[in-house]
């Protein structure tokens, strides 16, 4: 039962001014700016735009500044956004292969053709805090050399394919009409597609503890990594009006390409089989979460014994948005004022009779005694 | 192919302003079926034989979530890009998969049936079936009843298809299931929810 | 419009009015304010729809080549003008300036007029093109410099 309730509207209204302020900060600091945030915070831009499945850079950097660094509550205010616009349509599929490449590597090959490229990466450094950046050093520009005359960058499953000891990329039926979550309610079983676009905006903690479940056993994992690429890619779109696909702008994504060994089934022949990880901006740990549970989740698809969590799909997909998440959690701090009395009068109740039927037992036992 | 200019033009001149008076008449329109609801001109020009009420319809509740279905004189390749222009919706030949359907003046209708009347648990997941008639004047007397109206209300739709009311009654039974019809005459309309009931008034 | 007035308007056919519109797309705002203000004298313009931002629903494929998934939405900015003369161009881009894309839908329309087709070409268009490639070819060299050469360690023999 809900009772309306009045008289808080001071009070949030001061606490709305209180948080402006904290917001603020001190006031002989400057205050940081969009440009700031989106030029030197980039991956909390990444991350917020991935998990709020809205590329936009400036929008995500005002919310991080809008919430204060909190970024569900950024991912939230850029979710809320999103809803106030109408969708034009939908985009032609992405070709990451024609990515403008700015890291990509492989642990499965050496040597693929192409090369490995490791950008702008954290891996290799030591971890260790730099007190330079206590100041505004000066930086120094990137090193550059002369890239190669267009070397198709393959795909590190095309080299396994050409043994034909690799799955194909995931097919759908011809008549698969793709699926939207955000036009449509979950049901379970759920395809592909639909799980897919369910984990791109999931929440990285969730999918990374997901998919490190996974390689400690929960669950049927013996990944590699065959590729992770990250780069720019065309957004082309159908103008009706043109009567052709035109481009957009560039995004830029990540891909992780999991590659897993496979037993074999009745369903399938021993090969190696694939999780696939695709997110907005630089998210290299997202993608690998994401392909490390995509692959959990088609063990039904390949016959696989459902052992663990990460390969539960109505478990892994309906508490992956953290948006979602953080909406049942936190309601929790709402009023129950009547809820809570109600739970009151019943313990007391329980607690009235406990008390008398032991009264009783005590007079049993003593009459037992007397006897 | 590049649109013609035909197709680009005769939207709404300001689009948020009018399509949320057109959805207020149609909310109006829904909540109180039988009531004739007037869109006006308004800048509107859809192109022919589309009218006015329906195009303005139309332009309010379609858009690229919507596949819309139309008759046959109204399947040109002009009206289909007006409306991938002006709302983002395609057209669609399967009237199944349509979530708006608009029907010329004097077509014969066999059925409702090929539309989508939604599910036991998603009744919404309908079709809204938009018909062109001649006038709400000069047409048999019929009487509504049902939620929205006290007690009867009466139309006199002109020009509705020959077998509209024995489609409409087998209509009612699939409740809540069903679709619902929206009857366009010039720049003016009328609601029939699928809880509307319609008999035929003897004079 | 007949479709031999389209053909007038549209040179080169489809796949040059592509390269003018995807150019476009990838302006900056500056790169089309600048040479707004320079144009003289400024032509008569009719707003057609717009500006207005939306969403785009951007596709990936399942495996890199697969079936198409939905992997999240774009915000992008269009417009439609009508020129004086009849010519209609559409802008649209990333984002949510819709300055911008109005300003691409005039570009576009006048690209589209033989008469100022050389002013979008050479103050536009062509300085769009550099800095992109510019840009492309930065971006290439940054990440050839980052790319690993391996090497084998010769082994003892012992």
């Amino acid at each position: 039962m809900y009772v309306a309730v009045k008289g808080g509207e001071a009070a949030i209204a001061n606490a709305h001014r209180l948080l402006a302020d904290r917001r603020r900060g001190d006031r002989s600091v400057p205050s940081i700016t969009i440009e700031q945030i989106a030029g030197q915070l980039g991956l909390a831009v990444d991350r917020v735009m991935a998990e709020a499945s809205l590329y936009d850079r400036s929008l995500a950097a005002l919310a991080i500044r809008q919430a204060r660094g909190d970024m569900i509550e950024a991912i939230f205010i850029l979710r809320a956004y999103r809803t106030t616009l109408p969708r034009f349509g939908t985009s032609r599929p992405l070709d990451t292969t024609s990515m403008a490449i700015e890291r990509r590597i492989s642990a499965t090959y050496k040597d693929l053709p192409g090369g490995q490229m490791l950008g702008a990466t954290f891996d290799y450094t030591h971890r260790l805090l730099d007190p330079s950046l206590l100041t505004d050093a000066p930086v120094e520009e990137p090193a550059l050399r002369q890239p190669d005359d267009e070397v198709s960058l393959m795909r590190v499953s095309e080299i396994l394919a050409q043994e034909d000891l690799i799955e194909a990329d995931g097919e759908l039926p011809a008549d698969h009409v793709t699926g939207d979550l955000t036009r449509e309610p979950l049901e379970f079983p759920m395809s592909r597609d639909l799980r897919l676009q369910a984990l791109a905006r999931g929440d990285e903690g969730f999918l990374l503890a997901l998919g490190y479940s996974t390689q400690r056993g929960y669950g049927n994992a013996h990944p590699f990594v065959g590729e992770i690429r990250i780069g720019e890619v065309e957004v082309e779109f159908d103008v009706p009006e043109l009567g052709f696909a035109v481009s957009l702008g560039c995004i830029q994504v990540t891909e992780c390409q999991m590659v897993n060994q496979f037993k074999g089934s009745a369903k399938a022949p021993p090969q190696f089989t694939r999780g696939y990880g695709l997110v907005f901006g630089q998210s290299e740990r997202k993608s690998m979460s994401m392909s490390l549970v995509d692959r959990a989740l088609r063990a039904t698809e390949l016959g696989e014994d459902i052992t663990a969590a990460a390969q539960d799909e109505e478990f892994v997909i309906s508490h992956s948005d953290n948006v979602q998440s953080t909406g049942f959690v936190e309601h929790l701090k709402l009023p129950h004022y009547v809820d809570f009395q109600a739970e009151l009068d019943l313990v007391r109740r329980m607690r009235r009779d406990f008390e008398a039927s032991r009264q009783a037992g005590n007079d049993d036992d003593f009459m037992e005694a007397a006897q | 192919m590049t649109m013609k200019t035909e197709a680009l033009t005769g939207g709404f001149a300001e689009p948020v302003h009018q399509a949320q008076g057109v959805f207020k008449l149609m909310m109006d329109g829904m909540a109180r079926p039988g009531t004739i609801q007037t869109v006006g001109g308004g800048g509107t020009v859809p192109p022919a034989p589309l009218g006015i009420a329906a195009g303005a319809i139309a332009l309010t509740l379609c858009d690229h979530d919507t596949p819309v279905w139309l008759s046959a004189q109204l399947a040109s390749p002009l009206i289909a890009d007006w409306l991938a222009f002006h709302t983002g919706a395609t057209v669609t030949q399967e009237k199944a998969e349509a979530r708006f359907a608009f029907i010329e003046a004097g077509k014969a209708l066999s059925s409702f049936g090929l539309f989508s009347i939604g599910t036991q648990e998603y009744p919404d997941r309908s079709a809204t079936i938009v018909i062109e008639i001649a006038n709400f004047e000069n047409g048999q007397l019929l009487s509504l009843s049902g939620p929205g109206i006290l007690g009867t209300r009466e139309i006199r739709p002109e020009g509705l298809p020959d077998a509209f009311l024995r489609l409409w009654a087998d209509n009612r039974v699939l409740f809540p299931r069903g679709i619902d019809v929206v009857l366009a005459a010039a720049d003016r309309f009328v609601c029939l929810p699928r809880t509307s009931k319609i008999t035929v008034r003897e004079i | 419009m007949d479709t031999a007035r389209e053909m007038e308007m549209t040179p080169g056919g489809k796949d040059e009015r592509k390269r003018v519109v995807d150019l476009l797309a990838h302006a900056d705002r500056a790169e089309l304010s600048a040479p707004w203000e320079n144009l003289q004298p400024k032509p008569e313009m009719y707003p057609v729809r717009g500006p207005e931002t939306g969403l785009v629903m951007v596709r990936g494929r399942i495996g890199g080549g697969g079936a198409p998934f939905n992997l999240g939405e774009v915000t992008v900015s269009r417009a439609t003008v009508r020129l004086a003369s009849g010519a209609i161009g559409h802008g649209q881009s990333l984002g949510t300036d819709r300055e911008k894309a109005k300003l691409a839908a005039i570009f576009d329309a006048l690209w589209q007029q033989p008469e100022t087709r050389d002013f979008v070409e050479n103050r536009v268009l062509a300085p769009v093109c550099a800095r992109i490639e510019q840009h492309k070819h930065r971006n290439a060299e940054e990440a050839a410099a980052t790319r690993v050469d391996f090497f084998t360690m010769v082994r003892g023999d012992d």
